[in-house]
């Protein structure tokens, strides 16, 4: 039956499920927000321009509001001011959406462990791909992003049911150096008893 | 030379009486002005000449040593017409953290003062605008202390998680 078919119309016809064709359409027109706050923006760019050529992998427009992305791509350090700023252009970008997390500083907070510098955005939004690197080259971005057009590919949905199920995990959490600066101030320690002597 | 020589004469006639520390090194001048006396040494140099305040910024001297008092506040002067420069120190203790405001005297102090407040707590009086600068209003500490931790009080992850669930 189904070659009698394949005969009849060849390659004009495929059966699929409307999961897959949705996913594949999302996979193959990713709109990036680029998020660029720091050094990475540049390596960013740079994907984007001609040399790599981020349009050859279906990831071509940029868009500077996020109502038209569903990919968001931070690049660069983000600090407490912009946290606020980050999470309202996340909530703005219709769903679904993904997240890539560009360079040491997006990830992880990079160098930069400092009382402004929030380590790691996946602390406050959902990270589908961390790229390493300081900055990550411009191949690296571009494997990342066919690497999240196959988690599309295997897991979208056509009404993004998958994202329901994935929320914070449950069991032990990571431990929290600044909680134990809270803890200590709460029991009274002090931090402006002299531990060492700075000089000598 | 002679010019910041005559910047001394200035000063000194101008405020008879009070204890002046005065310092070159490398052909920069600085005083230092008791801070009772910081406002009348301001306008002084800036009628004598001194037209721009490029800088306005602090120390804070914590466990330092050899030090008396715990923030120096610092401005670098400068006469465009002779290229003069003067640094001019003056020195505050907690808990009276509070300086006359340069605004009047150079109208780009504003945003100097604020930052210097920003950063180290020191209050400016008679500024147009008091307020932080560069970090958020909710911002409780001063981070530019010495007896403020580096990686802060758990200000940077004082923010709401947003999931895949809410999102
Ligand atoms: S990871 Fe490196 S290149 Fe990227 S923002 Fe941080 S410091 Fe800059």
């Amino acid at each position: 039956m189904a070659t009698e078919i394949n005969k009849q119309l060849g390659d004009n016809v495929f059966l699929t499920t409307i999961d897959a064709a949705a996913s594949w359409a999302r996979a193959n027109s990713l709109w990036p927000m680029p998020f660029a706050t720091a050094c990475c923006g540049i390596e960013l760019m740079s994907t984007a321009a001609s040399k790599h050529d981020l349009s050859r992998f279906g990831s071509e427009v940029m868009r500077f509001t996020p109502r038209q992305c569903d990919l968001m791509i931070v690049a660069g350090r983000v600090v407490m001011k912009m946290i606020p700023v980050l999470q309202r252009i996340w909530l703005q970008m219709p769903e679904p959406k993904w997240c890539i997390s560009m360079g040491a500083c997006a990830c992880s907070g990079g160098v930069f462990d400092t009382y402004a510098v929030v380590q790691g955005i996946d602390r406050f939004l959902p990270v589908d791909i961390y790229i390493p690197g300081c900055p990550p080259r411009p191949e690296q971005l571009i494997k990342a992003i066919m690497d999240l057009q196959d988690k599309i590919k295997k897991t979208g949905t056509y009404d993004a049911r998958e994202f329901k199920l994935r929320i914070l995990p449950d069991g032990p959490k990571r431990f929290d150096e600044d909680e134990l600066v809270r803890i200590r101030e709460r029991n009274g320690f002090k931090l402006d008893e002299p531990k060492y002597d700075p000089i000598h | 030379m002679t010019a910041a020589t005559n910047m001394k004469e200035v000063l000194e006639s101008k405020l008879g009486g009070v204890s002046l520390v005065w310092s070159a090194f490398r052909d920069q001048n600085r005083v230092a002005v008791p801070v009772s006396h910081i406002a009348a040494a301001l306008q002084t140099l800036r009628d004598a000449g001194m037209d721009q305040l490029v800088d306005i910024t602090a120390v804070d001297m914590l466990e330092y040593p050899g030090a008396t008092d715990r923030f120096e506040v610092v401005y670098l002067l400068l006469n465009t017409t002779s290229g003069e420069r003067l640094t001019v120190k003056t020195h505050v203790n907690e808990p009276e953290l509070k300086l006359p405001s340069a605004c009047p005297v150079w109208f780009g102090a504003d945003w100097l003062e604020r930052e210097v407040y920003d950063m180290f707590g020191i209050v400016f009086e008679g500024h147009p605008n008091f307020k932080r600068l560069l970090l958020p209003d909710a911002f409780e500490s001063f981070p530019l202390r010495k007896d403020y931790p580096v990686k802060g009080r758990g200000e940077r992850h004082n923010f709401p998680i947003i999931t895949r669930a809410e999102s």
